[in-house]
């Protein structure tokens, strides 16, 4: 378990460098310096400005510097932020990003498994059917027009909620963003479940149970469970990211102060320093998140990690 | 099996799946609307209405803004189709960048198998770990908000999974006698790639197609939304959702219009490309 969690680990590592230093050669690819918006500034002092941010020195020296600030956590300052750091930004809009992410996970496992179990015990049934549908709508239609629409009904009309805003420790407040967040997760649980449920039933040891004359109870709850549940565990790992993709729309539609949101001002602001250190901390997440899924993986099937 | 046998197979299948079968009629209708509204309509995408006032207009038969108009006095009805139009575009375009990169990538790494195999899926999976929406949010920054650069960009993230699935179809085919056959008479790699490996592929690339427009609607909408896609002039599905989102209160027409051209849109691809998949190939669930 060890050595595998070691390879694991050692796969991780190139990755992430690829990923910085694609993000950082891209923004020095850009057409322009980060000061030319602003009015034309007397050499002498765009010069200054060059030399405080040390973009007069040689690009590779400048990656140096940037490898070894990303060493000690340390993302640089907000090019239009001008009174924080990138690493400020993010602590500021971290609780809140996992807070509602985290919700929507547990939210998708806790329906989307019952619900995919249901629909694979009553195969072509009506229920089977009728979940299905409700599952290919829920991945076919994006949150960014079920998140509108859920504040125009329960905010507005029916003023059951709050339509916007965050108050830590306000559950009112993260129903709708954790809702539209959790849809299409719940979505793409139930589908999975399914199609993982009908396949281990046809198996051997499942025919075995059966026949010992084990109650049916006890054969899906005993025997089924475990090995149903396993494409859902992979899947946890591409879902953490698409969970923070989601998060930029329903962070932008429900104003939660959260780390999405920072970056797509950043992003309609064209701040290179912002964006690019978060699109480094998301990879970093997201490749932390993968690797753990995939321990977890392997501690649960052993026939991976002996791979 | 025959070749026609298959086909045909696949059609009737297809025929008898009723939900596909509505979704592609609706498609078709969708389709038909996004062209032809704009020609149809007295109203330009972005002229405005002075005779209204207010200037947003909710929809009405009477003063011809069947979906009414926008805060700014804009015609609805002509701006949600043409933006279903520059959805649809994108969409296209995007697809056939990521199909041809897609099965060109991986016909050539399943025929030549061994080590150029193994570095090219290698490549592959390292892309795969990136997450990709976020760097296509840094090409935006990068280099300024266009048309071009949108589909040019989901259309270089899209070919992923296409690449992995004609691979796993070249490396079958590799063995068959007819490759055998060219290899005898002497065919150079590249020849019999382009002429025996990639059109026994294209059954298989059709269906996976079609689940990529969904998937690349929803991306180009999901730029759009966010205020990083199609700028004006032009206009699209998304955002015309995120206009009418910031208008909700006051006039709902506005969200829940585009909201549901494009839901129905995207709710139609993937019940056809669905169908499509479960016709050619039962087995898969």
């Amino acid at each position: 378990m060890l050595g595998y969690a070691l390879r694991r680990l050692l796969g991780v590592v190139p990755t992430f460098l690829l990923i910085v230093s694609a993000a950082f050669f891209l923004m020095r690819a850009a057409p322009g310096g980060p000061f030319d918006a602003e009015q034309t500034l007397p050499p002498e002092i765009a010069a200054n400005l060059q030399a405080a941010y040390g973009l007069d020195q040689p690009v590779l020296v400048q990656f140096g510097r940037y490898l070894s600030g990303l060493a000690r956590g340390d993302l640089g300052p907000s090019f239009r932020m001008k009174d924080f750091t990138v690493a400020e930004l993010i602590g500021r809009g971290l609780p809140v990003t996992l807070t509602i992410g985290a919700a929507a996970l547990v939210l998708a496992v806790l329906l989307g498994v019952p619900l995919g179990m249901l629909a694979a015990l009553r195969r072509n049934g009506w229920v089977d059917h009728a979940v299905m549908s409700v599952a290919l709508a829920g991945i076919a239609v994006p949150g960014f027009v079920v998140a509108p629409v859920l504040a125009l009904v329960f905010g507005i009309r029916l003023g059951w909620l709050p339509v916007a805003g965050w108050e830590a420790g306000s559950v009112r407040h993260m129903v709708l963003p954790v809702i539209t967040l959790a849809l299409p997760f719940v979505a793409y649980v139930a589908r999975l479940t399914r199609g993982s449920l009908l396949e281990v039933l046809q198996s051997g040891y499942i025919r075995t149970a059966r026949a010992k004359g084990l109650a049916e109870r006890v054969v899906l709850g005993r025997h089924a469970l475990k090995p149903t549940l396993l494409p859902v565990i992979s899947f946890l790992g591409p879902a953490a990211a698409a969970l923070l993709t989601g998060s930029l729309v329903v962070e932008q539609v429900f104003g939660l102060p959260g780390v999405g949101r920072y970056f797509v001002q950043g992003a309609i602001n064209r701040d290179y320093t912002l964006v690019m250190g978060m699109v480094i901390f998301y990879a970093a997440l997201i490749l932390l998140l993968n690797l753990a899924v995939d321990l977890l993986y392997g501690w649960l099937d052993p026939r991976i990690r002996h791979d | 099996m025959t070749e026609g046998g298959l086909w045909s197979e696949a059609g009737r299948r297809l025929r008898n799946n009723r939900a596909a079968v509505i979704a592609g009629g609706l498609l078709v209708l969708l389709v038909l609307a996004s062209l032809l509204a704009p020609l149809a309509s007295r109203y330009a995408i972005d002229q405005v209405d002075w005779t209204l006032s207010p200037l947003a207009s909710p929809p009405s038969l009477g003063n011809g803004h069947w979906f009414g108009t926008d805060s700014n006095g804009r015609d609805l009805f002509v701006r949600v189709w043409s933006g279903t139009q520059v959805s649809l575009l994108v969409a296209l375009l995007a697809t056939l960048v990521s199909l041809a990169i897609g099965v060109a990538w991986g016909a050539t790494a399943g025929y030549l198998g061994g080590r150029v195999d193994e570095w090219m899926m290698r490549f592959v999976d390292v892309l795969y770990a990136l997450p990709y929406m976020f760097f296509v949010i840094i090409l935006t920054v990068v280099f300024g908000r266009s048309l071009l650069l949108i589909f040019l960009a989901i259309g270089a993230v899209g070919w992923l999974t296409m690449a992995r699935i004609v691979r796993g179809q070249a490396m079958a085919l590799r063995q068959r006698e007819f490759v055998a056959a060219a290899i005898t008479l002497g065919l150079p790699t590249h020849r019999i790639i382009a002429r025996h490996i990639v059109p026994n592929v294209l059954g298989t690339v059709v269906v996976y197609a079609t689940l990529t427009v969904p998937q690349v609607i929803l991306f180009e909408s999901f730029l759009s939304f966010l205020g990083l896609g199609v700028q004006e002039p032009l206009t699209s599905l998304g955002r015309l959702v995120a206009e009418g989102a910031l208008e909700m209160e006051t006039a709902p027409w506005q969200l829940l219009v585009p909201s549901a051209v494009l839901a129905l849109l995207l709710l139609c691809l993937n019940f056809l490309g669905d169908g499509l998949r479960d016709a050619l190939d039962p087995r898969a669930d």
